[in-house]
């Protein structure tokens, strides 16, 4: 049984047919990658599975559970968590709040005990807080802990992202294009983490990307996509060299 | 300077973050305890004035602050307060329970408000909750077999087992400090754990918050709801200051000065909101100055300096008319405001904090440390 399984998704737009009957499974522990051209569809199956946006048909399985119909703000529950395209961080808050938020979805405490701040809620808070530092640490952080985002360099942000939704203690994550806007150098240690964050946490990625050498070195499993539908699934290599991903590129 | 070597994770966690706060909030507090032994009444007054704005602020913060939820409505949740109280009064209601009665009914009406606002935001928020303040206001003038109308209601002085608390006495002084001391630290427990950051969270990127498994409907709920709380125990203590309640007391105008008081003493923080409260409570004193003293002092330095007694007298009608204007308040409120955005968009709070850098970091001051950016890329407007 995969782990995730879209099932004959679609998604409309009114006439527009954004995500056009995509089906595609992730085994526990892969590192899975949709490309595509421009306006493929490939955030829009981000969306899905995050849910903001719902289905206009299919299924979403999610370690044997259907998740199609969830809200978007429980779907952090089922052990999913995702970064933005254009980082979505808490622009006026440090990088350890941003963190910190990221353990929202584990918290116990109620706004009684939060609000007398109790002996309960100062243990949730140290057990939060060690966490975060675990996360901190994993990605080399240390030196950003208490900046606020707002003065954050373009590349820090981008592992921040990382970083708040490693937090919730995933078992899928979501990168939308995590080297975008980052150089040579910073792509390099995002494909390490990526590879850590795999076999170190045992987190299984799907992700969208645009670069072809971090997609090769990474991902197990590649998904073409193009004008919303799946053009063909296989290694990294196999994709590359298909001669319809090549057309879709190219053109011909 | 001072280096912060954090060895322990509750150092983030504890209020203080070093032995420093103890002594500036410790002294800030005992000279508030020995205020009314050693001020006049008048002054003692207006400090309760300034309590029950920075109450009515520390709410107001924590919706519009800190959850990004402006409200031009929250002289409703102050009336809904201030009325439970000359009602309950009434009935005989004790003051502990009509106190605790008062935040928890404006709390209901925050929850009441506050699911409609969540399909509403900026401006369009900003609209529904004027609504709400009129239609509080409407129903307090006309539900007259309750309210008593526009002719309004007294007030009684408070009884708090079986001692008298008169509004200018010493012991409602102390009752108004502790409520402010009680309502801050549980606005500051609030932001320190889960529930505050959501709030921050929601602020910031919705989108995100959402993602990470923020109830954002429900959290917005109860931003609207605690605010409400606490302008509504704000609203109990007014009453009892006021010793006379009317509707005309809540209008519109309040609930612009609540949002003036945030904007000025700096959104996003606490301190910005006793700032506020004493910016807001000092405007009329000053009005007053300026309206009494400010045309003959003028007048008299004309004539040190050669003015004939004739146009001295002439320059004092004038200024005398000036002061007097009807919206005078108005727009000095309008002025003040359009250059704090300006020249200081974080309010008082960011000028203290740009102060206490100074001193902090005293002879390696840059010049240029807080040099404000004044062109922006495209992607970063609206910041």
């Amino acid at each position: 049984m995969s782990y995730l399984q879209a099932q004959n998704l679609s998604l409309q737009f009114g006439g527009l047919k954004a995500v056009n009957d995509v089906s595609f499974s992730i085994e526990k522990g892969e590192i899975f990658t949709i490309i595509g051209p421009n306006g493929a569809g490939k955030t829009s199956i981000f969306n899905l599975i995050s849910k903001f946006y719902r289905p206009t048909s299919g299924r979403i399985l999610l370690d044997g559970q259907d998740v199609t119909d969830v809200p978007a703000h429980r779907i952090a529950e089922f052990g999913v968590a995702r970064t933005f395209q254009n980082i979505e961080l808490f622009e006026n808050a440090t990088v350890l709040q941003n963190l910190l938020v990221g353990r929202h979805r584990l918290n116990r405490t109620n706004l009684w005990q939060e609000l007398l701040f109790l002996p309960s809620v100062r243990r949730s808070e140290r057990a939060h807080r060690r966490r975060a530092e675990e996360v901190i640490e994993f990605l080399g952080l240390e030196a950003h802990r208490d900046k606020l985002i707002s003065g954050l360099a373009y590349g820090v942000r981008k592992i921040v992202e990382v970083a708040r939704a490693l937090c919730s203690e995933p078992r899928l994550i979501l990168l939308d294009e995590p080297s975008s806007g980052l150089n040579a150098e910073e792509t390099d240690d995002m494909s390490f983490w990526i590879r850590d964050i795999r076999k170190e946490l045992g987190v299984t990625v799907l992700m969208v990307e645009h670069d072809m050498s971090l997609v090769s070195k990474v991902s197990d499993r590649v998904l073409a996509l193009n004008y919303g539908k799946v053009l063909t699934t296989g290694t990294s290599a196999e994709v590359q060299s298909h001669p319809d991903v090549v057309a879709a590129y190219l053109g011909a | 300077m001072r280096f912060i070597f954090k060895t322990d994770y509750d150092q983030d966690i504890d209020l203080a973050p070093h032995t420093g706060y103890f002594w500036s909030y410790g002294l800030l507090t005992a000279a508030l305890v020995a205020a009314p032994f050693v001020f006049g009444n008048y002054f003692i007054s207006q400090l309760v004035f300034v309590f029950i704005y920075a109450i009515v602020g520390v709410g107001l913060m924590i919706l519009a602050g800190y959850t990004g939820l402006a409200s031009l409505g929250h002289a409703a949740f102050l009336a809904i307060g201030a009325y439970t109280a000359a009602v309950a009064q009434k009935y005989g209601v004790p003051f502990p329970v009509y106190f605790l009665l008062a935040g928890l009914l404006a709390g209901l009406l925050g929850v009441l408000v506050g699911f409609p606002a969540l399909r509403l935001q900026g401006i369009y928020l900003v609209i529904a909750t004027i609504s709400m303040g009129l239609l509080v206001e409407e129903i307090l003038a006309r539900w007259e077999s309750v309210t008593n109308g526009n002719e309004g209601l007294r007030v009684k002085t408070a009884q708090v087992f079986g001692l008298e608390m008169t509004r200018d006495g010493v012991g409602f002084y102390f009752f108004c400090l502790a409520v402010l001391i009680a309502v801050l630290l549980m606005a500051m427990n609030l932001l320190r754990s889960a529930t505050g950051r959501a709030f921050v969270a929601i602020r910031d990127s919705e989108t995100a918050a959402r993602s990470l498994g923020v109830d954002v409907a429900s959290h917005k709920v109860k931003a609207f709801a605690i605010s409400a709380a606490i302008t509504g125990l704000a609203g109990c203590i007014f009453a009892h200051k006021m010793s006379f309640i009317s509707p005309e007391m809540f209008t519109l105008t309040l609930s612009i000065e609540f949002i003036m008081m945030i904007l000025i003493g700096g959104a996003g923080s606490l301190h910005g909101a006793i700032f506020g409260a004493i910016f807001v409570v000092m405007v009329d004193p000053f009005l007053t100055l300026l309206k009494d003293d400010m045309p003959g002092l003028l007048a008299s330095a004309a004539r040190l300096v050669g003015v004939g007694a004739d146009n001295a007298a002439l320059l004092q009608e004038t200024l005398a008319r000036w002061a007097s204007a009807a919206g005078l308040k108005g727009a000095i409120y309008g002025a003040v405001i359009m250059l704090f955005i300006l020249f200081e968009p974080h309010g008082i709070y960011g000028r203290w904090l740009k102060v206490k850098l100074f001193f902090n970091l005293f002879p390696l001051y840059k010049q240029a440390t807080f040099v404000r950016q004044k062109t922006y890329m495209k992607s970063e407007r609206g910041r």
